[in-house]
């Protein structure tokens, strides 16, 4: 039976095109510590919320992806979003993963 | 929409005319290119100035004969990256050697202004806060041009070769 | 080269300017991100996955020293200390922030660079062979040519909203190493029987979505009216390329629907007019005093045969790389350097900040200033004398730039993929990675010859999977990484589209796969025959059965 699939709210930051993740009416830098949506008309809500981060010139594109949460942690659905949280898979000295090095 | 000609905002003779709609009086009016083609001369008869809109995939070659009657030609860009009215323009200003005004209409940025009076632009409507400021701007921030257009200002290889 | 005089350094500052002010507005709301999209483009500015990404023009693949020193310290000071070479002889830095991006133009004009146009739909930057001015048989220098082109073509008033990118390529020789045939338009220098130095013109070339092989257009074009047949052929695309679906907009979709005759006959009745009018001539003064700019540097007088050379032959890893990296220069005594990016595990076409620099030093040491990018992500040290190759080698060991695979299957031309890149559906760089390492044997390599691999990440195609020998494309099926393979492209003068062989493999069996291929082609060559030819010879049907068939004995 799979898990079934919730969703978070990224974003870039506009002045250094760093990965942001919505948590709780702002922004965090990674994934771990996003807030995850398991009803989708909360995560249209936050969708609509972040507007105001773009209209107040702060984020751009911001958009839901899909996840899964299990015992081990949050699982983004696609590789893109995995790669997005991460950094690049040939490299794990750049990117958010460094980070926790 | 306000109107920049010659560098400065600008009264606007025309009234765009939208196909059947009737035409006001003592104005200029401005329409589309069908319907200059179906009532021109009408148009000349009764109405000064007399301006043509041209849409972007209008090759203004259709007007060569009434340029000298055509007080201005509007060229509509649907949005800003919709680039054929820089050819148009150009080829209106340089090879059927018109002296009218050519219009930008339509969605364009600022920072294409200075390219759209290189080709032969001379009047722009622009959005309601434009800045007159911005405009002496944008003619502003590049000093010199590679290369020879409708504007007839002199190239960079002209300048060389004064040198 | 092309050294900026007070004009050229004019219009870098003044675009360094505009810049700066167009960030200023966007930082403060006055220009809405729709808006300030087009315009970061047209200074190199993408938004990718992690970060923004910056791509730097590199005119016809040519550095300086000078240049060479400002990337590396561009990379440390701005960005994680390293960039990635293109294939279309660029440099990209996938870390910078958007506030530093107006002073890292500054920086960049200070040693007479840019990013200007290097993305955008405008005319982009024009590459050219990396071998020019040094190898033999060249009708021209192809680089007079293109600095001629970039001049024209930036700030074009007319070209800068085109229906989408332009790429233009010019090579000298009738060896085609910058894949002319699929560019936007694609130059050739050929001399007439005349003996006249003219160009031959190819329009609509391309990959992406629709691969094409050029048409010839312009069959000999006198070298006063290029730059008014160049801007005939614009003017054609400009008024009547698509604009309605941006799949369908590049020139190569007009050129085809309309076919060379007819689109040649557009473009010579607008060249007819433009000639006329005169404006865009060039005169003879002209294209010498550019021309100067493209002297060879003083040769030494020297015997083609080095004693020095030849004694260090003796050692196997120099002579492993003497046999791949180095090829003729016209002058004797000298050599044209390859220094291939693609380490076996490393990311191709990556250098880092400390590897520039290093980079410099030989340029300055061995290479009389100069050094070239190439369209395969490799550099090039194009003038070397013989006697110091020993020494230049035994540096390169040291840097991790000495990897003897020019040319052989571990040399591979990838785009960063989905590791880095917004538009990817599949990584590419750690597939490239794993067919190195099973590669990796030399004496493998060797007896495999020359084959060309070249993966992209996704349809648009960077990493020009159409013109590989083996191409491989990255998609997304059904949420999982999955990669297709095409036979048979080339993307010399013998210009081919890669034929896809059949149904994809995953990213667990794709290396698999590849190796059948090549298996596949050992099985099938004549002596000295290389894969492109063997596959031109047998056609795919061989190569299928043997690589799924081998992949279903393999199920069992």
């Amino acid at each position: 039976m799979a898990t079934p699939v919730s969703q978070m709210l990224t974003a870039n930051r506009l002045r250094d095109g760093d990965v942001l993740y919505w948590k709780a009416g702002g922004w965090v830098l990674t994934l771990p510590e996003g807030e995850v949506f398991d009803d989708p008309k909360a995560a249209d809500a936050a969708l609509a919320a972040a507007a105001a981060f773009v209209q107040g010139n702060e984020v751009v594109a911001p958009y839901l992806f899909d996840v899964r949460v299990d015992a081990r942690g949050i699982h983004p659905v696609k590789e893109r979003e995995i790669i997005r949280a991460a950094g690049p898979s040939v490299r794990s000295d750049l990117g958010k993963q460094a980070a926790h090095v | 929409m306000p109107l920049i000609k010659n560098g400065a905002f600008a009264a606007d003779p025309f009234v765009f005319v939208p196909d059947g709609k009737a035409f006001p009086e003592d104005t200029g009016v401005m329409v589309t290119l069908a319907r200059f083609q179906s009532e021109r001369e009408n148009l000349f008869a009764h109405h000064s100035p007399v301006g043509v809109r041209l849409a972007p995939a209008e090759n203004p070659e259709v007007l060569k004969g009434d340029l000298p009657r055509i007080a201005a030609i509007a060229i509509e860009f649907p949005i800003f990256r919709d680039g054929r009215g820089f050819s148009w323009a150009r080829l209106l200003r340089t090879r059927l050697g018109y002296t009218g005004e050519i219009r930008a209409i339509g969605h364009f940025l600022y920072d294409q202004l200075a390219f759209m009076a290189r080709v032969g632009f001379d009047a722009f409507e622009v959005r309601q806060d434009f800045r007159i400021e911005d405009f002496t701007r944008a003619m502003g921030e590049m000093h010199y041009v590679y290369q020879p257009s409708a504007d007839g200002k002199k190239t960079i290889r002209d300048l060389r070769a004064v040198k | 080269m092309y050294r900026y005089d007070e004009f050229d350094a004019a219009m870098v500052a003044d675009r360094v300017a505009q810049f700066r002010y167009q960030v200023e507005r966007r930082l403060k709301g006055e220009l809405t991100e729709d808006e300030f999209k087009p315009l970061r483009l047209k200074n190199g500015l993408y938004l990718q996955l992690h970060a923004y990404m910056l791509r730097i023009a590199i005119p016809y693949g040519t550095l300086s020293t000078r240049q060479v020193r400002m990337l590396a310290h561009i990379a440390r000071k701005y960005d994680r200390g390293y960039g990635h070479f293109t294939t279309r002889q660029n440099l990209q830095f996938h870390w910078p922030k958007l506030v530093d991006v107006p002073d890292i133009l500054a920086d960049l004009a200070s040693v007479e660079m840019h990013c200007i146009q290097t993305s955008g739909n405008c005319i982009r930057n024009v590459t050219a062979d990396q071998f020019a001015g040094a190898v033999a048989g060249e009708v021209e220098d192809p680089r007079i040519l293109s600095e001629i082109v970039r001049q024209w073509s930036t700030f074009h008033p007319e070209f800068s909203y085109l229906p989408r990118k332009f790429k233009i390529a010019v090579s000298g020789t009738v060896e085609d190493r910058a894949a002319i045939k699929f560019h936007d338009i694609g130059i050739e220098i050929i001399k007439n029987d005349a003996g006249e130095v003219g160009y031959r013109v190819f329009v609509g070339g391309g990959m992406g979505r629709t691969p094409y092989v050029g048409l010839e257009i312009g069959r000999f074009v006198a070298r006063e009216d290029i730059l008014a047949y160049l801007e005939a052929c614009m003017r054609v695309y400009n008024e009547y390329g698509r604009r309605d679906n941006i799949y369908k907009a590049r020139v190569k979709i007009l050129a085809h629907q309309l076919g060379a005759d007819e689109f040649r006959r557009q473009a010579d009745l607008e060249f007819a007019e433009i000639k006329k009018a005169g404006t865009l001539q060039v005169p003879a003064e002209e294209l010498a005093r550019i021309a100067a700019y493209f002297a060879p540097p003083a040769f030494e007088t020297l015997p083609d045969v080095s004693p020095e050379f030849d004694a260090a032959l003796a050692d196997k890893d120099f002579a492993n790389w003497a046999k791949t990296n180095l090829t003729p220069h016209r002058v004797p005594g000298y050599a044209i350097v390859t220094i291939s990016l693609k380490e076996i595990g490393a990311t191709p076409g990556d250098a880092t900040a400390d590897q520039l620099d290093a980079a410099a030093q030989l340029m300055d040491d061995f290479g009389y200033d100069e050094i070239r990018v190439t369209h395969e992500q490799n550099l090039v040290l194009p003038h070397v004398r013989k006697k110091d190759l020993p020494a230049l080698f035994a540096r390169l060991q040291t840097l991790g730039l000495a990897t003897a695979n020019a040319g052989l299957i571990t040399d591979i031309i990838c785009c960063p993929g989905l590791d880095y890149c917004d538009l990817a559906n599949a990584r590419s760089i750690p597939i490239a990675q794993q067919i190195q390492k099973r590669f990796a044997d030399l004496e493998r390599q060797h007896d495999l010859g020359e084959i060309k691999i070249k993966m992209s990440g996704c349809i648009n195609a960077c990493g020009h999977h159409h013109a590989g020998h083996i191409g491989i494309l990255g998609v997304d099926k059904k949420g999982v990484e999955f990669y297709q393979i095409q036979l048979g492209g080339s993307g010399a003068e013998d210009a081919s589209v890669g034929e896809i062989m059949g149904p994809g493999f995953g990213k667990d069996e794709i290396v698999d796969a590849i190796e059948r291929v090549v298996d596949a082609y050992v099985k099938l060559r004549k002596p000295y025959e290389r894969l492109l030819d063997t596959y031109r010879r047998v056609g795919m049907v061989p190569f299928k059965n043997m690589v799924y068939q081998e992949q279903t004995h393999a199920a069992y």
